[in-house]
């Protein structure tokens, strides 16, 4: 596995973005009251740019939110403490109750982030369904959770890291990959 | 943070991470479902040997909010009655092994030594006359969601501050916070050497007008025996020392920890005025108490004890 470096560029991650959003449109009839939530911080942002997109293909007004699942992790107070991680607010405010609230993420991996965001969303309500997209899927699961609409699959080692970056915070749009530890022989 | 024993011991930094986390959970309890799972499972034991209304159920409320299980320990009715030790009581209470011990005592220190005596996380929720930390915290957020910062803010804190654990917290936490602090009241009701706290003395209130906010304490009755009285009569102080409409001007707040006594420390007409926070200030005890909580139990922010506990020993799965 050397793929390290830069695998989606600007161009590259705009085109995933605009087939997520046709495949949003086509796996949901038109019509059908559509939601987005985005969870933190990439996902949020994602989920904004793909709403824009969702908008103009599908000609309906898409209620956009977001949520911080910092409250619902299960790795409360096992984690080291410097990886206290900075909490956001959640926002949804707008009813879920008979709506396909789809969840945005940046990278799919364990599985635990989405775990503890569809937690949170139903404490605002009672969706009718919910489906995940992701912009990147990096496999490596542990829970039973699979993706509806995915931007990339990126085959990856638990040793890499994979980095999004938006330009919203972070001055420029790509996906690198990076390994932790140089490859030492196995 | 391991524990929170005094705000002596924390920084600006600690208090505005604080700030940070329970300005998340307001947006928790404006939900349908006020409730998150972070605690789940863990046990967080309320050990109140003074009465209080506010402390005591919003460090419950708090700790329910985040999942927690609640046993809530009162002096009279429970073993405390016949007797028994804080370090016993201590000792029993920790074989349920509790995440975190909330305590009110009467005595300054309480929460030191019960730090020293248990795994769990200690809150202290008033000691004495020492501090009552969870109060400041709450009232900078309070002022934080009023005026956004308080650096420079001029903050009067006016009557008993001698037997005030609130004043002696608020002190440290405004002017860590950056603003001016300036205690007034009888010359009798203000401890000797407060200066050395960072803070101007007044006995009068003929400069109240310079104040951004006008913070009034609880005149303490109870602590006030027959056989010493800090004031000639609980008239002349009224006359000299109530926070009315007269003194009072509209564009200055007013804060006030509760129980007010109505018509001593404050007038009538301005408890209810716009500009008093008191209302503000229960409402900000509850996030405010989850977020301490949140931040004691959840291994964030930084390592180690504060107020000198001995170095206590922090479960920390591999």
């Amino acid at each position: 596995m050397e793929s390290t470096g830069i695998v989606l560029d600007r161009d590259d991650l705009r085109r995933a973005l605009v087939r997520i959003a046709h495949e949003i449109v086509e796996g949901n009839a038109a019509g059908d009251p559509l939601a987005l939530v985005g969870i933190h911080t990439r996902g949020a942002l994602m989920a904004r740019r793909l709403r824009a997109l969702i908008e103009e293909l599908a000609g309906q007004p898409v209620p956009l939110g977001e949520v911080d699942i910092t409250f619902y992790r299960d790795d409360v107070g096992s984690r080291p403490i410097s990886d206290a991680p900075v909490v956001h607010s959640s926002h949804i405010d707008f009813p879920l109750e008979g709506t396909t609230v789809v969840l945005v993420d940046d990278v799919l991996y364990t599985g635990r982030t989405v775990r503890a965001a569809i937690d949170s969303l139903f404490d605002y309500g009672r969706p009718d369904r919910v489906q995940l997209a992701v912009l990147v899927d990096r496999g490596h699961r542990e829970l039973p959770i699979r993706p509806d609409y995915v931007g990339k699959n990126l085959p990856t080692s638990r040793r890499q890291r994979v980095n999004v970056r938006l330009e919203e915070t972070d001055g420029v749009d790509e996906i690198e990959i990076v390994t932790l530890q140089p490859l030492e022989a196995e | 943070m391991k524990h929170l024993l005094s705000i002596a011991d924390l920084s600006r930094a600690d208090i505005e991470r604080v700030m940070t986390v329970a300005e998340s959970f307001a947006e928790v309890v404006e939900r349908d479902i006020k409730k998150v799972p972070t605690l789940r499972g863990r046990t967080v034991v309320n050990l109140f040997y003074e009465a209080s209304t506010r402390t005591s159920s919003s460090f419950e409320l708090a700790a329910k909010r985040l999942s927690a299980d609640v046993v809530a320990v009162r002096s009279s009715g429970s073993s405390v009655d016949k007797g028994e030790s804080l370090r016993d009581t201590i000792a029993t209470l920790s074989a349920y092994d509790p995440a975190a011990i909330v305590i009110r005592a009467p005595w300054a220190g309480a929460a030191d030594l019960v730090a020293r005596q248990t795994s769990a996380s200690v809150v202290n929720a008033g000691d004495g006359k020492h501090e009552h930390p969870s109060q400041a915290l709450l009232d900078v957020y309070t002022l934080r969601r009023r005026m956004g910062s308080l650096d420079g803010a001029s903050i009067w804190i006016v009557g008993d501050v001698l037997h005030s654990r609130v004043a002696r917290s608020n002190i440290h936490a405004f002017t860590r916070m950056g603003a001016q602090v300036t205690v007034c009241g009888p010359p009798t009701l203000i401890p000797r050497g407060v200066e050395s706290l960072g803070c101007e003395v007044r006995y009068d209130l003929d400069d109240v007008a310079v104040a951004d906010v006008v913070y009034a304490l609880r005149m303490q009755n109870e602590r006030m025996g027959a056989n010493h009285s800090f004031v000639p009569s609980l008239r002349e102080y009224i006359s000299n020392y109530q926070i009315d409409s007269r003194r009072l001007n509209p564009r200055q707040l007013l804060m006030h920890p509760g129980p007010v006594n109505r018509g001593v420390e404050l007038s009538a007409e301005v408890i209810e005025s716009p500009q008093a926070l008191i209302v503000d200030q229960v409402a900000a005890g509850l996030v405010v108490r989850m977020a301490i909580l949140y931040e004691l139990l959840t291994g964030s922010g930084r390592d180690g004890t504060l107020a000198g506990a001995p170095t206590p020993t922090v479960e920390q799965p591999a």
